[in-house]
């Protein structure tokens, strides 16, 4: 091997190396980069979550749970509020889980490929993630200009509205993974169809179900915008569904919005509840489906 | 208002687009194990906080921060610069487009993260194996083997967040400032969308003409989110029938 070949060879080399280097480089550089996309994730949570603490403790008094919303300046509570939100919350679930249930199953069982149920499932990914401003417009015309009042009523309404496609989904996919050897021993033993749903696949999908419902749960007790222009809301007690009703998002809506200091400070405690409640029942619904599996 | 409605989205898209990407690179390729699971709880309870929360936040604690930390040096700074002066004009308050775009980011990140996550994940090893086994660092591994191979997923991801970034109605509201008028391009400026006008007139909206173009409003907002959703679905359904078709 004479001199020229070899530094040719060295002169390759290098080239080499360097490019090795600046791959590395770049790697190392996305890499530290991919971390702090990951940090800058977290900390917003745990700054959201801190300021709400910090904020919404000291806000949460017993007046605060006990009290009516006051007039600007005035001391009260949210009581009506959160009763507001508990009985929407609640009727709304109690409405739409056997509906989304139902529909899961239909979609799940009955007829998984028709035509019907693809449509069904399209429409309800859309409805899923529709804007819940929409849905509010939707009942407003619907209920709300037909029977001339805002009324806790429509605020149902469009909560349900939003449970539907949520438990709707859940449902489908967590009767999916039950196996289909479960079913056909069933039907083997010469059960009907009913009874296989009712016994063997909603039952081994409870978890799963139940967890959906949780989700959906937790997805209407942050809702505002259906609520703002159906509920509408109102100062005092009430716990008739065909009257005006305050809840909590609209209610912490108006005050955070207000220049007064007792009601941002009640809008905080409010944000509080709201919070604690929702991350619950997430928390609570992770749980539930990771014990199952 | 269409134009804040854009605007804020836009703005949001490119902060959580790379920031997400980031999120699912780390999750599915450098985070140990161990930390899988409590990181992507964490980043999927992001999604859980309720949009009421971000307003209050946003409007409270976030935009006074913006506004003396970001805001005034960035004018200081671009005042006189062509084009880009013209951007950042207007009293840096903290309410605007900027600050809606950026609460924006933050609510829709989770969404982004999680599909591409969950994309990511349906690379299938063998291949990923083969392009480490020639000698590919991870970033080329991501780059050229994974991300051709998810590409309509992770479409369709971005398009599930630009959805979710078009209807968000209380965050946006709380922080956008609510201005009809259009009169400069800076995104300091009060604005607004086309949600947050809903939520701000509709219920005090006389009947006759103002609530009429209000449901108009609703019928133009829905009709972009329901283009933007069928996109993303059928990008994800071809994701899944591709993958079905190769195992």
């Amino acid at each position: 091997m004479n001199d020229h070949t070899r530094s040719q060879m060295a002169a390759f080399d290098d080239a080499r190396l360097a490019k090795f280097q600046s791959r590395r480089r770049v790697n190392q550089l996305a890499l530290f980069m991919a971390m702090s996309a990951m940090a800058f994730g977290l900390v917003w949570l745990i700054w959201i979550l801190w300021e709400t603490l910090r904020l919404g403790l000291s806000g949460l008094t017993w007046v605060a749970l006990t009290e009516m919303t006051p007039a600007p300046n005035d001391p009260g509570g949210l009581a009506n509020a959160i009763y507001g939100s508990l009985l929407m919350v609640g009727c709304a679930t109690f409405i739409g889980t056997p509906i989304g249930v139902m529909a899961g199953v239909y979609l799940a069982e009955y007829s998984p490929k028709s035509l019907l149920s693809s449509v069904t499932r399209f429409v309800n990914d859309i409805l899923l993630s529709a804007p819940s401003i929409v849905i509010g417009l939707f009942v407003y015309t619907l209920v709300v200009a037909r029977f001339k009042s805002f009324s806790g009523w429509a605020g149902v309404v469009a909560l349900s509205l939003i449970v539907i496609p949520v438990v709707i989904r859940t449902t489908e996919n967590m009767l999916q993974l039950v196996p289909a050897g479960l079913r056909e021993a069933a039907y083997a033993l010469g059960t009907p169809k009913w009874k296989v749903i009712l016994g063997i696949t909603l039952r081994a999908a409870r978890a799963g179900v139940v967890t959906g419902i949780l989700l959906a749960v937790a997805r209407i007790s942050g809702e505002t915008a259906p609520l703002l222009f159906t509920a509408l809301s109102n100062q005092f007690w009430t716990s008739s569904l065909s009257e005006p009703m305050a809840s909590l998002p609209v209610t912490i809506f108006k005050f955070a919005m207000s220049p007064y200091q007792n009601w941002q400070e009640l809008a905080w405690a409010g944000v509080f509840l709201i919070t604690v409640a929702v991350l619950g029942l997430n928390i609570l619904a992770r749980v539930l489906t990771r014990r199952e599996h | 208002m269409i134009y804040g409605t854009l605007a804020t989205s836009l703005i949001a898209l490119l902060i959580a687009v790379p920031v997400s990407f980031g999120i699912a690179l780390f999750l599915t390729e450098l985070s140990p194990a161990w930390l899988k699971r409590p990181l992507g709880t964490a980043i999927e309870l992001l999604a859980a906080i309720p949009s009421i929360v971000y307003g209050m936040w946003g409007l409270l604690v976030f935009g006074p921060i913006l506004a003396t930390w970001v805001q005034s040096p960035l004018q200081k700074l671009l005042t006189g610069v062509p084009y880009l002066g013209a951007l950042v004009s207007g009293p840096p308050v903290g309410i605007g487009i900027l600050s809606a775009g950026i609460i924006l980011a933050i609510m829709i990140i989770p969404f982004i993260a999680s599909v591409m996550r969950d994309v990511f994940e349906v690379t299938p090893a063998l291949l990923k194996e083969s392009a480490y086994g020639l000698g590919s660092t991870t970033w080329e591994v991501v780059t050229q083997v994974v991300l051709p191979y998810t590409k309509a997923g992770v479409l369709g991801g971005i398009m599930l967040g630009l959805g979710r970034a078009l209807g968000e109605t209380m965050a946006v509201t709380f922080v956008i400032g609510n201005m009809n008028q259009l009169n400069s391009l800076s995104v300091f400026e009060a604005a607004n969308s086309i949600a947050s006008a809903l939520a701000n007139e509709f219920a005090e909206a006389g009947e006759g003409l103002h609530q009429a173009s209000l449901i108009y409003l609703g019928l133009v907002l829905f009709f972009i989110t329901f283009v933007v959703l069928s996109l993303s679905k059928i990008l994800l359904a071809r994701m899944q029938r591709s993958e079905g078709a190769k195992s």
